[in-house]
């Protein structure tokens, strides 16, 4: 059996605040197979983003484990962890972040350039990715002229220009009309199959939630619920 | 990566443009006044070795203890050979045996009485032998240009007959001389005796510097030792480079060899040590080695000043840079750079931007200088009651040092502004980036 992407055992994360402490996860036990498309939904402060968070190795938990491509987090050092984020790990964020002053194809570029590919190289995976979420022709212009689905196009490009295995996207449609949102998640369902990319969402969007093929529910940082979803269930996109 | 960077300098304005301006601004400040108070320290020791002290001085040593006496009676005797034999064994400067003298000026009025008068420091140089050409045969520079008399000659001419002086022009102006007056000096011989002689006034000359045009009158040095009974004398000798450039460690090179000679002679054949020839530099008179000194530590202090004082406005600016990349650097945390390469990329976009400031203010500032070399500033209001041997116009003057010292507050400022700005990445906790983002 292939070695899971994402294992958590009883995780839990607990911030002081104050004199008290809130635990924002509680004891926390998922496995993500490689190719999963799945979301983590439920009410704000359930502990989404802190899973997000530990998961992306951007934050440490305060007992339990998280193997990250059989890495576990709490024994890496931060060059280790910038490592693991720089090689495997994409993130698709909710105001899409691209650097304003780059170009489109230097926005893509940028992760690669961190992994110092040579120049051949690069080229020809930027334009792939650009191709992948249909910005091709848009290469040359910057974050400024594109409309907020096609900024969000070129953020997904970005997290999959380096091939990870693992894409956090944390609301990623939050700041899209429903039509971009569609467009978006057909993207990212086709790269998930094409490239068994594991796409990881937190999310309160129903439109998201259509799309995952497994639904897991957080509230008050433990696992209330963890769903598999028939693939049949995922409703056509809208057009 | 360093294409990366230089297209987001050249793209951002805010990035480039405005830290580029301030570190212009300083580089191009630092050059200036480290030029002017160049120009400042040079203009002082060139004009107190043109008219007090020469680069080298020779005197007698009793003569030199009292210097400020004009105690001509101590003065070197046998001159004539004496400056030959510093001509032959120092070739490379310029010797011009001078003699200092204080007196009173006379001037009558049609009948022969007295119209005005006023002290005089009198100052006889080498005018008739340098119009005759006498002092060909080795390195030579005549007294009118070391002194600037024709450049500094408001009125008349410069002598060319006997017993013809030129005078001051806020004397002349106080005395109410022109050229062609006759005037008479009143001093003392070397033996005490007085000492009277009219002499015609060839022409009226502005030195810029106050206490030279306050009291000064030029003689010739062989009348002078006619009328003060200095036959074959010199109260001092110069020593000038003829470049005008002071060089103070071959100066003191050159002093002690001298005077280590000189003693040794003197043991050897039992003469007064007090009337033994004694070299000193200029930075051994009258205190100049000090201001020189102090003038150097001003410069210093103005570059230390300017790279603290320019540090800060780039810290700040900085810390502004950062809060407004908040985002970006953020992003590149989490895109997998690591905090030490994220926090040298920012110091190599500050080597970038301190170069490019460092050479615009340094240009700009060298323009300003040079500006200032050739005009200068006219500092008479503040020099008008000034005893100080400066002259009243004082320029700046651009050297080596100053095509680099721009680049010291440019480049350090820059650099150490972004390096306490930049601490803040190492601090910025990952935990916190997704919250950020969506802030």
């Amino acid at each position: 059996m292939a070695q899971p992407v994402i294992q958590t055992i009883d995780l839990t994360k607990i911030y002081p605040m104050g004199e008290h402490h809130i635990t924002a996860l509680n004891r926390v036990s998922l496995t993500f197979e490689r190719g999963q498309f799945a979301g983590l939904v439920g009410p704000s402060g359930s502990g989404k983003t802190t899973f997000l968070n530990l998961i992306g190795t951007l934050d440490t938990p305060t007992s339990g484990q998280a193997i990250i491509m059989g890495a576990e987090i709490s024994a890496l050092t931060p060059l280790q962890a910038a490592e693991l984020r720089r090689r495997h790990i994409g993130f698709i964020f909710q105001t899409f972040n691209l650097f304003p002053v780059y170009t489109v194809y230097e926005n893509v570029e940028f992760p690669l350039l961190l992994l110092g590919l040579p120049p051949a190289e690069r080229r020809l995976r930027v334009m792939e990715a650009l191709e992948w979420v249909r910005l091709a022709e848009r290469a040359r212009s910057r974050p400024t002229q594109l409309s907020g689905g096609q900024s969000q196009r070129v953020a997904i490009a970005r997290a999959i220009v380096k091939k990870p295995a693992i894409i956090i996207a944390d609301e990623p449609t939050a700041n899209l009309d429903a039509e971009n949102s569609f467009n978006i998640l057909d993207i990212m369902l086709e790269l998930n199959r094409e490239l068994s990319i594991t796409f990881l969402f937190a999310t309160h969007d129903e439109k998201v939630i259509r799309y995952l093929r497994r639904k897991i529910t957080l509230f008050d940082g433990r696992v209330a619920k963890d769903e598999l979803l028939e693939p049949a269930s995922t409703p056509p996109p809208a057009t | 990566m360093i294409s990366f960077i230089i297209k987001g300098i050249l793209r951002d304005r805010s990035r480039s443009l405005f830290p580029a301006l301030i570190v212009a601004a300083g580089a191009m400040l630092t050059v200036f006044f480290y030029s002017y108070m160049q120009g400042g320290k040079n203009n002082f020791i060139e004009t107190s070795a043109r008219y007090q002290t020469g680069h080298l001085k020779v005197m007698t040593r009793a003569y030199a203890a009292e210097s400020d006496l004009l105690p001509n009676d101590l003065a070197l005797t046998g001159a004539t050979g004496l400056v030959s034999n510093l001509r032959a064994e120092y070739p490379e400067l310029i010797w011009k045996p001078r003699i200092r003298f204080a007196g009173l000026l006379d001037i009558p009025d049609e009948n022969g009485q007295t119209r005005a008068q006023g002290p005089i420091s009198g100052l006889a140089v080498e005018l008739v032998a340098d119009n005759r050409n006498e002092n060909q045969n080795h390195r030579n520079l005549p007294e009118a240009e070391i002194l600037n008399l024709k450049k500094g000659l408001i009125a008349g001419r410069l002598p060319e007959k006997p017993r013809e002086i030129l005078v001051g022009s806020v004397l002349a102006s106080s005395l109410k001389i022109n050229p062609g007056d006759r005037a008479t000096i009143i001093s003392s011989t070397l033996t005490g005796a007085m000492a009277i002689a009219d002499f015609t006034v060839a022409g009226v000359i502005r030195f810029g510097v106050t206490p030279l045009d306050k009291t000064l009158v030029i003689a010739d040095l062989e009348e002078a030792r006619q009328l003060l009974d200095m036959e074959d004398a010199a109260g001092e000798i110069f020593g000038f480079y003829p470049d005008f450039l002071y060089r103070p460690q071959l100066a003191a090179r050159m002093a002690r060899d001298f005077n280590a000679k000189s003693e040794e002679r003197a043991r050897s054949s039992g003469e007064d040590p007090d009337f033994l020839p004694l070299i000193l530099t200029l930075g051994e008179q009258g205190g100049l080695g000090d201001m020189i000194a102090i003038y150097d530590v001003y410069a210093y202090v103005l570059v230390a000043v300017f790279v603290a004082v320019m540090s800060l406005v780039l810290w700040n600016a900085g810390l502004m840079g950062s809060l407004r990349r908040y985002g970006e650097i953020g992003l590149r945390l989490a895109m997998g750079e690591t905090h030490r390469r994220l926090y040298f990329s920012l110091l190599g976009e500050s080597v970038i931007i301190g170069l490019i400031g460092s050479v615009a203010g340094t240009a700009l500032g060298l323009a300003i200088s040079y500006y200032l070399q050739t005009y200068g500033i006219n500092a008479e209001a503040f020099t008008r009651t000034s005893e100080m041997m400066m002259t009243n116009i004082i320029k700046a003057q651009v050297t080596r040092v100053s095509y680099i010292i721009g680049f010291i507050p440019g480049l350090l400022a820059t650099l150490l502004g972004t390096a306490m700005a930049g601490l803040g990445i190492f601090r910025r906790r990952t935990a916190t980036l997704m919250k950020e983002f969506e802030a």
